[in-house]
C-alpha cells in the first residue's frame, strides 16, 4: 500500500475555483481606493496632466477639458468600433498550464456580457480552427452517420436565446474556510458570463441523422489538444441543447469555441464542449476524465456525485463591493446578478444587517429562464456598519443557502457548484470587504 | 428532404414530452417504441440521471437533407474515446519496465514528477489507507489515480488523447499501454512485472470504482 502522501493543497490545483483561495496577487493589482485597474489609473493620470498642459477651452461648467469637443470636428467612421479610451475592464488572468480568465463583473450593468470580457475556462489552450475545413461528426447509434460543415449548420432552423453559462468550480474561494476579504465578484464568482447565443437545436441535427430511440446518451468531443470529451444525457438534447455559432450577433469568439460548440442552458460549462467535432450516440456515458477525476463532488458519505449538471440558484451583489469604498452617508443602489440553471429567478432578498432582515429586491426585465437576471436594491447608508448580502430563490422553490448548509450537506472538502450566500462588509469609514455568510 | 416532416419541425410535433415520444417515433415511421433502453451497460444503473432512455427517436429520412455521410474511415479517424467497457482500446501492449522509460521519455518526469507524487502539475500517485474516500471532509486530500479515478480505461483514454501535455498525441498505443502500466504500477495496482493489454486495462480494479453516484438534487427547498 503506497502511503497517503497526496495531502498539502487543493486536489483540483489547475482548476479555477482554487486559485480564488489566494488571489492576493490579482487583487493587489488594484487600487483599493477608487476600484481602478493600475492601467486604468496610468491612463486616467495621463490624459488629467495632458488637460493641465493644454489648457483646452473651458464648456461653462469650470471643467478644464484638453480640447472643446464643439468646435472641433468629431472623428470620423470606424470599420469596427472600440472603446473609450477611458473605459479599461479587463478579464483577471489565472492557471497557468490550461487557466481561466474571469468576467468583470463589478464593471458590468445590465445582464449581458460583451463577448471580449466572456470568461474563459479552457483545459489545454484555444485552438485555431479554420471554419473552411471545419467539419462535426454525428454518429454512434443513428441511422444515418453525417459531416456537417459550418454552412450546413448554418441552413438548419436557428434557435437564439440569452443565456448564462458559468463553470462549475466558480465561486469555489467562497468555501475556503477563512475567505480572502480583498475578494472582487470578478475573482469570486467572474466565471460567470451572459450572451445570446445562436445555432442548431442539436434535437434538430438528432432528427435529421436518425437517432436511435434506445441512445441514453450522447459523447460530445471538442479539436483543442485536450480532444475534451464530455458525456450529456439524452434528454438534455430532446430539451434545450444546441451546437452555437453565434454570440452577441457576432461568429463565437475563438476563446468561446470558434467556430461551433456543445451549449447546454443552465448546465456546468465544462459539459459545453467547445471546438466541438464529434458527437457520437451511445447507450453509456463515456466516463471521460472530465466527468470522473474532475467536477464530481465528493459527499461526507464517502462517494462522490457524478453528472451532477445543473447550476442552483446563486445571486452575488456586484455594487457596491471590494475595492470599492462609500464616500458619505446617503442614497447607494446595491445592485447585482441572480441565476439559476433551473429556469427562472423568481425572488431575490437583500438584507443590509447581515440577515437580520431581508428586503425585496426589483428584478430588471427581461427576467429570462437560465439567464442572469439583474436586480436592485435602494439602500440609505447612514454611515454605521453594515453587511450586504443577497439571496435569490428560483421557481422550484429552491432559496440559495447559507454556507453552513452546504457545508453540513457536501462537507468542508467540496469544490465545485459554490452557491452560498455570497455577503460584503461595510465600515464606518465606508470600506467593503468581502463575507459571505 | 420530406415536406411533410419539414411541416411537422416548424408546427413543433417534436415535442419534449416523453408522453409524446411515441410522437417522435411515428415520425420516424419505423414503429420505435417508447420506453426503457435495455443497456448492456453495468454502470448505466448507478449513474444515468435519466434512468434510461428517453425513447424518442430521430426522423426515418433527413428532414432537410443537409450535410454529408460521413464514411467508416472518416469516422474512425476521430473515434478516439475508450469505454469504460474497453470499447475501443486498440491492439497492442507494453510492460510496466517499458512504461517507467516512457515516463522519462515523453517527460511526464518533469511535470508529474519522478513516481508521480512530486507535480509541479496533477498529483497522479497516491492510495489512502483502507481505500477510504474522505475527500468531503477533508479539504487538504489531493486526487489522485490511485485514491479517485474509477475506471483505468479512463487513464488510458486521457493520456492517449491529452499527454504529454505540450505534445499531447504524440504516443503510440504501445507506449500508452506502457506508461498506463506505469501509473497503475505506481498506485500499487500492477506488479513490477506486469504486462498491459486491452484486458489487463478493463479488468484493473480501481479504488474508487463504487464511489460514484449519479446527481441527487431535484430543486425546491432542500439543500444537498
Ligand atoms: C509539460 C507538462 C506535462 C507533461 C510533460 C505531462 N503532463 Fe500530464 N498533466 C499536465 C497538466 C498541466 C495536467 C492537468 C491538465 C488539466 O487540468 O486539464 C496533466 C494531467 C495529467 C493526468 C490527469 C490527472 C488527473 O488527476 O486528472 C494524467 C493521468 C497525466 N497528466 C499523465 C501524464 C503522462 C503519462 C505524461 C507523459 C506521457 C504526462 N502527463 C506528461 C502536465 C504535463
Amino acid at each position: 500500500m503506497v502511503s497517503a502522501n497526496v495531502r498539502d493543497g487543493a486536489r483540483d490545483g489547475a482548476e479555477a475555483g482554487h486559485e480564488t483561495d489566494g488571489n492576493g496577487g490579482d487583487v493587489n493589482d488594484r487600487d483599493e481606493s477608487s476600484g481602478l485597474t493600475r492601467r486604468a489609473l496610468i491612463a486616467g493620470a495621463a490624459a488629467a496632466a495632458g488637460g493641465a498642459i493644454t489648457a483646452g477651452a473651458t464648456r461653462g461648467l469650470g471643467l478644464q477639458e484638453a480640447q472643446d469637443p464643439t468646435k472641433v470636428p468629431g472623428a470620423r467612421p470606424v470599420v469596427v468600433g472600440s472603446r473609450s479610451p477611458h473605459e479599461t475592464p479587463e478579464k483577471l488572468l489565472s492557471g497557468s498550464m490550461g487557466g481561466s480568465s474571469r468576467t468583470p463583473l463589478q464593471d458590468l450593468h445590465g445582464i449581458m456580457t460583451p463577448a471580449d470580457l466572456h470568461f474563459e475556462r479552457h483545459h489545454h489552450g484555444i485552438p485555431q480552427i479554420d471554419p473552411a475545413t471545419y467539419r462535426l461528426l454525428i454518429h454512434g447509434m443513428v441511422d444515418r452517420p453525417m459531416l456537417f460543415t459550418l454552412d450546413d449548420l448554418k441552413r438548419f432552423p436557428q434557435v437564439s436565446k440569452l443565456l448564462f453559462i458559468e463553470c462549475s468550480g466558480n465561486g469555489g474561494g467562497a468555501y475556503a474556510p477563512s475567505p480572502n476579504p480583498r475578494n472582487t465578484p470578478q475573482s469570486i464568482d467572474g466565471l460567470l458570463s451572459t450572451s445570446e447565443w445562436s445555432g442548431v437545436a442539436i434535437s434538430t441535427l438528432f432528427e435529421e441523422v436518425g437517432a436511435h430511440a434506445d441512445a441514453t446518451w450522447f459523447l460530445a468531443e471538442g479539436s483543442d489538444a485536450a480532444v475534451m470529451g464530455r458525456s450529456i444525457p439524452m434528454e438534455k438534447a430532446w430539451d434545450d441543447a444546441m451546437i452555437a455559432y453565434a454570440q452577441n450577433g457576432e461568429a463565437i469568439r475563438p476563446e468561446q469555441g470558434y467556430p461551433a460548440r456543445v451549449f447546454l442552458p443552465g448546465w456546468e460549462g465544462n459539459a459545453s464542449v467547445k471546438w466541438v467535432r464529434r458527437i457520437e450516440l451511445s447507450d453509456r456515458p463515456g466516463m471521460f476524465r472530465d466527468e470522473t477525476s474532475k467536477y464530481t463532488d465528493p459527499l461526507p458519505d464517502g462517494t462522490a456525485r457524478q453528472f451532477s449538471f445543473v447550476m442552483d440558484a446563486k445571486s452575488i451583489i456586484t455594487n457596491p463591493t471590494y475595492p470599492r469604498r462609500l464616500s458619505e452617508p446617503g442614497f447607494v443602489e446595491i445592485s447585482g446578478y441572480a441565476w439559476t440553471g433551473r429556469g427562472l429567478i423568481e425572488r431575490v432578498e437583500v438584507s443590509t444587517d447581515g440577515g437580520d432582515s431581508w428586503h425585496d429586491a426589483v428584478l430588471q426585465e427581461p427576467v429570462l429562464p437560465k439567464c442572469t437576471t439583474r436586480f436592485r436594491y435602494g439602500w440609505e447608508w447612514d454611515g454605521g456598519p453594515a453587511h450586504l448580502l443577497s439571496r435569490a430563490t428560483d421557481e422550484t422553490g429552491y432559496t440559495q443557502p447559507v454556507r453552513q448548509q452546504v457545508l453540513d450537506a457536501r462537507g468542508p472538502g467540496t469544490r465545485y457548484h459554490s452557491n452560498a450566500i455570497r455577503g460584503w462588509r461595510v465600515g464606518r469609514d465606508g470600506s467593503i470587504e468581502f463575507a459571505p455568510v | 428532404m420530406s415536406r411533410a416532416n419539414v411541416v411537422s419541425r416548424l408546427l413543433g410535433v417534436a415535442a419534449l414530452l416523453p408522453a409524446l415520444a411515441a410522437c417522435g417515433a411515428g415520425d420516424s415511421g419505423g414503429g420505435v417504441e417508447a420506453g426503457n433502453a435495455s443497456s448492456g451497460a453495468v454502470m448505466v444503473e448507478t449513474t444515468d440521471p435519466v434512468d434510461g432512455a428517453t425513447g424518442r427517436a430521430g426522423a426515418a429520412q433527413p428532414v432537410y437533407g443537409f450535410g454529408t455521410p460521413a464514411t467508416e474511415s472518416q469516422i474512425a479517424a476521430w473515434d478516439i474515446d475508450i469505454g469504460p467497457d474497453g470499447a475501443g482500446l486498440p491492439p497492442g501492449q507494453g510492460t510496466v519496465a517499458e512504461g517507467l522509460e516512457v515516463w522519462e521519455r515523453h517527460r511526464c518526469i518533469l511535470c508529474h514528477g519522478p513516481t508521480g507524487r512530486e507535480g509541479p502539475n496533477d498529483i497522479i500517485t497516491g492510495r489512502i489507507p483502507g481505500d477510504e474516500f474522505p475527500f468531503a471532509n477533508d479539504r487538504s486530500l489531493r486526487s489522485t489515480v490511485g485514491n479517485y479515478w474509477p475506471y483505468a480505461t479512463t487513464l488510458f483514454d486521457y493520456t492517449r488523447r491529452a499527454m504529454p501535455f505540450d505534445l499531447p498525441g504524440t504516443m503510440t498505443d504501445e507506449e500508452v499501454y506502457a506508461v498506463v502500466g506505469a501509473m497503475l504500477y505506481f498506485n500499487d495496482l500492477l506488479p513490477a512485472d506486469a504486462v498491459v493489454d486491452s484486458a489487463m486495462v478493463v479488468d484493473t480494479r480501481m479504488p474508487a470504482r463504487d464511489r460514484f453516484v449519479p446527481d441527487n438534487r431535484t430543486g425546491g427547498p432542500t439543500i444537498r
